[in-house]
């Protein structure tokens, strides 16, 4: 069924003239909870019907200074406390599974996907942008993986994803350290395509969209397909990390003292 | 090269601007936690404004635990 416009819970999605705008709006923070993987699975699968009349998507945020501040955690851990430790790993895996088919599919889209960042883009929402082809940012959007401070690693196809497109120095840099970086410093690395004045980063984005469209749509596909292929066996080697990482108790540990904690750094340990 | 005295004034008044205060509402030795009563995005907002304005980088982790205008300044100065 083709489905050119959608509002949901967490997100919505409107099609015009060639370009999908999907826009993340769900309280406070973007969250990639269920909630929001469920639309994001509806989303994708629009694409089939869709992508004959798209050239280009844009994904972006309709929250005051967050694109995406990544997992639900909070979601995460009420869900991994609710079972037995042991069971723990395997309701993991299934969510894992899920987000992955969805950024792989976003990933290998046969149009051209922009993320328009504003605020802060963690996590999994970093994890988002990065399934995209290119970043257009806000010049006051900020960039992090602070994964490891809960003792476990990105699990949205974070490190492969960054690996494909950036030099292990910086990789490493956001990894080990769990720092935010500026956009100025993500443009300079290579992470994000275009800056953007303050509040100009969607505006960009959909002027970058109307110059797309006026490629052919074949050549536009098959030179995606080559420059951008898609690192499927280190994907599968992620999840299957991710969840050997999930079984320690440290993690349940720090997936407390982030529910718990009010402070003004919380994607730090 | 700025002074010290003159990044703590270039701080305060980016944060007087930023949070739409009154001139003169905020000292160096006021805490902004407490002050602002500022959320984490909005703390990320604000190390992004102060990154712009003075062209440097200035890693959470250096700042994590600072709650003060003053020696906030000082960890921008050991980076300019």
């Amino acid at each position: 069924m083709k489905m050119r416009n959608f509002t949901g819970k967490t997100l919505r999605w409107e099609w015009r003239e060639g370009v999908i705008e999907l826009m993340l709006d769900h309280e406070p923070a973007n969250e990639i909870g269920t909630a929001m993987l469920a639309e994001l699975e509806k989303f994708v699968a629009s694409f089939e019907s869709l992508a004959p009349e798209t050239s280009v998507c844009i994904i972006a945020s309709a929250r005051k200074s967050v694109f995406s501040a990544g997992g639900d955690l909070r979601e995460l851990y009420a869900t991994a406390a609710a079972v037995p430790a042991k069971d723990r790993p395997a309701g993991v895996r299934v969510f894992l599974e899920r987000i992955h088919a969805v950024l792989n599919a976003i990933d290998a889209a046969p149009f051209v996907t922009i993320a328009a960042v504003h605020g802060a883009c963690l996590g999994g929402g970093l994890e988002l942008a990065l399934a995209c082809d290119m970043i257009i940012a806000d010049k006051m959007a900020r960039f992090a993986f602070p994964e490891l401070r809960l003792g476990f690693i990105p699990g949205f196809g974070g490190i492969p994803r960054l690996k494909r497109d950036l030099g292990n120095a910086f990789v490493r840099d956001l990894l080990f350290t769990g720092r935010t970086v500026n956009a100025t410093r993500a443009q300079a690395v290579g992470l994000v395509a275009q800056l953007a004045g303050e509040g100009e980063a969607l505006r960009i984005a959909r002027s970058t969209a109307a110059q797309i469209t006026k490629y052919d749509a074949v050549t536009r596909a098959a030179a995606k397909k080559f420059i951008k292929p898609i690192p499927h066996d280190e994907l599968r080697r992620e999840i299957d990390l991710f969840c050997e990482l999930f079984t320690r108790p440290t993690v349940m540990a720090a997936l407390k003292k982030f529910v718990e904690g009010s402070g003004p750094m919380p994607y730090l340990p | 090269m700025r002074t010290l005295e003159q990044t703590t004034q270039e701080v305060l008044d980016l944060a007087t601007k930023h949070f739409q205060l009154p001139a003169g509402t905020l000292a160096p030795g006021d805490d902004f936690f407490k002050k602002l009563g500022i959320d984490s995005l909005q703390t990320l907002e604000m190390l992004s404004r102060l990154e712009n304005h003075f062209g440097i980088e200035l890693p959470d982790y250096e700042v994590q635990g600072v709650s003060d205008f003053k020696t906030l300044a000082e960890r921008i100065q050991s980076r300019l």
